[in-house]
């Protein structure tokens, strides 16, 4: 490393809040722009299961009810 | 080039490719940042005229170059979605522009926080730090013509138009250090010639140019596998997919 201590890396003679500021910032907005699409695409499979499983519900009681009704 | 094309307009290729790509790119980039951050931050030397401030530049230079480069790659997805109408570049279109806005915003923060002990100030109209803003303002136009559309073709039609005419602005980008007295550096890596960066700051900020490269990659690709369960929930080759 570079700095003798990490207070030193953290203060960085005078520029740390200005260093780690900025990569603070830098690693906020890049969290979001993959938590966010990940999201989305949770979601949207969470959504898509749900319907899918609605679906074939309602469609193996159709099924059902028609074997039912023909016997 | 055409197959290639060819195999990325198809949605359900598209959405196995990019399932893969991202389960294995998102470990490899968040790896890649924090070892290149860490090495810029910690282990390479200060420079001998800005001291600790320069190592901003470790997210700085790759956020600015990836949203440049990121400018062409939405403006060639307006083209291809006008010329040949494939649906696909329109998804394309759309995903980059948000990554596009989010990496000129880390570069334009940056390099404001960096100007401040730096130059004495927060902001200065400098010529390419307003070509800069130009282009976040190019990028969030993109964002907020797709939302202000009911109909998705004509968005995807006026977007692909605004894409191509802000293009005239990613030379002057390039060119502003050059053609005007600029308060801004020139650029140290130079592909001719010998860069003015020594080795032992040049190899962490040429690695996390690579990761900031794959970031967007990464980002895209997860923005329109995102995009593709929203709109292709019917499909059958989706319900598939899922199973």
């Amino acid at each position: 490393m570079y700095f003798e201590s990490l207070n030193a890396a953290w203060e960085m003679a005078g520029h740390g809040p200005f260093v780690w500021s900025a990569y603070g910032i830098t690693f906020l907005v890049i969290a979001g722009l993959i938590l966010i699409p990940h999201q989305r695409a949770r979601q949207a499979e969470i959504a898509l299961r749900a319907e899918g499983e609605r679906e074939g519900y309602t469609g193996a009681e159709a099924r059902d009810a028609g074997e039912t009704g023909a016997s | 080039m055409w197959t290639l094309i060819h195999k990325f307009g198809s949605p359900p290729w598209f959405y196995r490719f990019a399932t893969t790509a991202i389960r294995w790119l998102l470990p490899i980039v968040l790896v890649a940042l924090v070892v290149g951050c860490v090495w810029g931050l910690l282990y390479a030397p200060p420079d001998f005229r800005q001291g600790n401030s320069y190592r901003i530049i470790y997210i700085h230079v790759p956020a600015a170059v990836v949203a440049l480069a990121g400018y062409y790659v939405m403006a060639f997805a307006g083209l291809v979605s006008l010329v040949w109408k494939i649906k696909m570049a329109d998804t394309a279109m759309r995903a980059v522009a948000p990554v596009g806005a989010a990496l000129t915003f880390i570069a334009l923060v940056t390099g404001s926080i960096w100007g401040k002990p730096t130059w004495g100030a927060w902001w200065v109209w400098d010529a390419r730090i307003t070509s800069m803003l130009i282009l976040l303002f190019l990028y969030l136009g993109v964002v907020a013509l797709f939302e202000a559309y009911e109909n998705q073709e004509v968005a995807a039609k006026a977007c692909a138009v605004l894409s191509l005419v802000g293009t005239v602005n990613i030379p002057i980008i390039y060119k502003s250090v050059d053609w005007w007295y600029s308060l801004h550096q020139p650029a140290s890596i130079k592909f001719t010639g010998e860069s003015a960066i020594d080795a032992s700051m040049l190899y962490p900020l040429l690695l996390n140019i690579g990761v900031f490269y794959a970031l967007f990659a990464l980002v895209v690709m997860m923005n329109m596998r995102a995009a593709l369960l929203e709109r292709h929930g019917k499909a059958a080759w989706l319900r598939e997919v899922l199973g």
